[in-house]
């Protein structure tokens, strides 16, 4: 049924990845509604899902910039990007 | 305390399914076609990101996107001072009033693939009446199928005939919700025109241009019909834009892999401009 969508296990733990982490989000929320808002060193006024939305943008243009530029292998991207999440979820 | 009903959910149900059928499954099939190799009958095989680095290298990919980033640059340029114009000077109330609307409207109203095939006879050197009066009366050499100028002029020319309405019918709804107060206090002050556009009416029209640029960006980033139909992509590559270049690959030569890979980074493009322009457009608005 699922063939179709040629689906392969490292695009399958993408959105599995991207799924959970929103799920851990609405946990979040019912635990501590309003989305925890406050004004990051950006200028930006952020709840949690912003700050993911901004980690997961941040984080493909990193891999792509970094793909385009240097090429493979990502290692060192993926260390920036986990250093990027980091920061936005802490600053941002 | 307030007693929670959650079952607004419900209602939003039938949307959240057609959503995941019409965007979100479609999505996660061109995520999982970008790192494959197909050659039909379903079959795939593991490509790792080479379709993603082979693009970010590839000529052909950045001449389209420098057109794409053209053609919607300059649109923009145009739509948005001569919207803002045009709603300035028209009338705000009486019997001119839904006459110029329905005119404005007009065009909207009008299916793509018509806007194409109507330009396209339209600017007909033989038989077109811009493209005969152009080269017969005038003598002005004018052919979009032979030069890359003149069909850029055609097809800039069409957007901004189909599309600057839309500008202008939003920044008119922001014009009309002025009370006429402000422009009594303007008056008493002496105020200029400029100053009254500067201070006044461009400040309320804020919210409906920042609406207007995001819609007017993403629908000329993503246009296909209009240019497919009136200039298939040419003459050579002149007009190739993003989408005909994608659908080329995609449908043409049944790239599958190659082309989901670029309409991923098409559409990183398309979300990264339209967050950046709103968040910096509403900053200020969020206290």
């Amino acid at each position: 049924m699922l063939s179709w969508m040629a689906w392969t296990w490292p695009t399958a733990f993408v959105f599995i990845g991207i799924f959970s982490a929103m799920g851990v989000l609405t946990a979040l929320e019912i635990r501590s509604p309003g989305g925890a808002e406050r004004k990051g060193v950006l200028g930006l006024v952020t709840t949690r899902g912003d700050r993911l939305f901004i980690s997961l943008l941040g984080t493909v243009y990193i891999m792509l910039a970094w793909l385009g530029f240097l090429g493979m292998p990502l290692w060192w991207p993926l260390g920036i990007c986990i250093a990027w999440i980091i920061f936005c979820f802490w600053k941002v | 305390m307030k007693t929670q009903n959650q079952k607004a959910w419900f209602f939003v149900l039938p949307v959240l399914i057609l959503v995941a059928f019409n965007a979100l499954i479609p999505m996660m099939t061109v995520v999982n076609y970008s790192v494959q190799e197909t050659f039909g009958n379903n079959v795939f095989f593991w490509q790792g990101l080479d379709w993603f680095q082979q693009l970010l290298r590839s000529d052909r990919f950045h001449a389209a996107l420098g057109r794409q980033f053209m053609f919607t640059g300059i649109i923009l340029l145009i739509e948005i001072p001569l919207g803002v114009i045009i709603a300035l000077s028209m009338p705000r109330k009486g019997f001119w009033v839904p006459v110029c609307l329905v005119t404005m409207a007009l065009p909207m109203l009008i299916p793509w693939n018509v806007v194409g095939a109507m330009w396209n006879i339209f600017t007909l050197p033989d038989i077109g009446l811009l493209g005969y009066f152009m080269n017969n009366t005038l003598g002005i050499d004018y052919n979009m199928t032979r030069s890359p100028f003149a069909a850029w002029a055609t097809i800039i020319t069409m957007d901004v005939w189909h599309w600057t309405s839309l500008v202008v019918l939003l920044s008119y709804a922001g014009l009309v919700s002025i009370p006429d107060a402000y422009y009594q206090a303007a008056k008493i002050d002496g105020a200029s025109n400029w100053a009254v556009f500067r201070f006044i009416q461009l400040p309320k029209m804020k919210q409906v241009l920042t609406i207007a640029i995001l819609l007017r960006f993403m629908d000329s980033f993503n246009i296909y019909t209009e240019p497919f139909v009136l200039t298939g992509g040419g003459p050579g590559n002149s007009t190739t834009l993003l989408s005909i270049d994608l659908v080329k690959i995609a449908l043409g030569q049944f790239d599958l892999g190659p082309a989901a890979a670029m309409s991923l980074i098409y559409f990183a493009i398309t979300l990264l401009v339209s967050w950046l322009f709103y968040t910096l457009m509403t900053k200020d608005d969020a206290k």
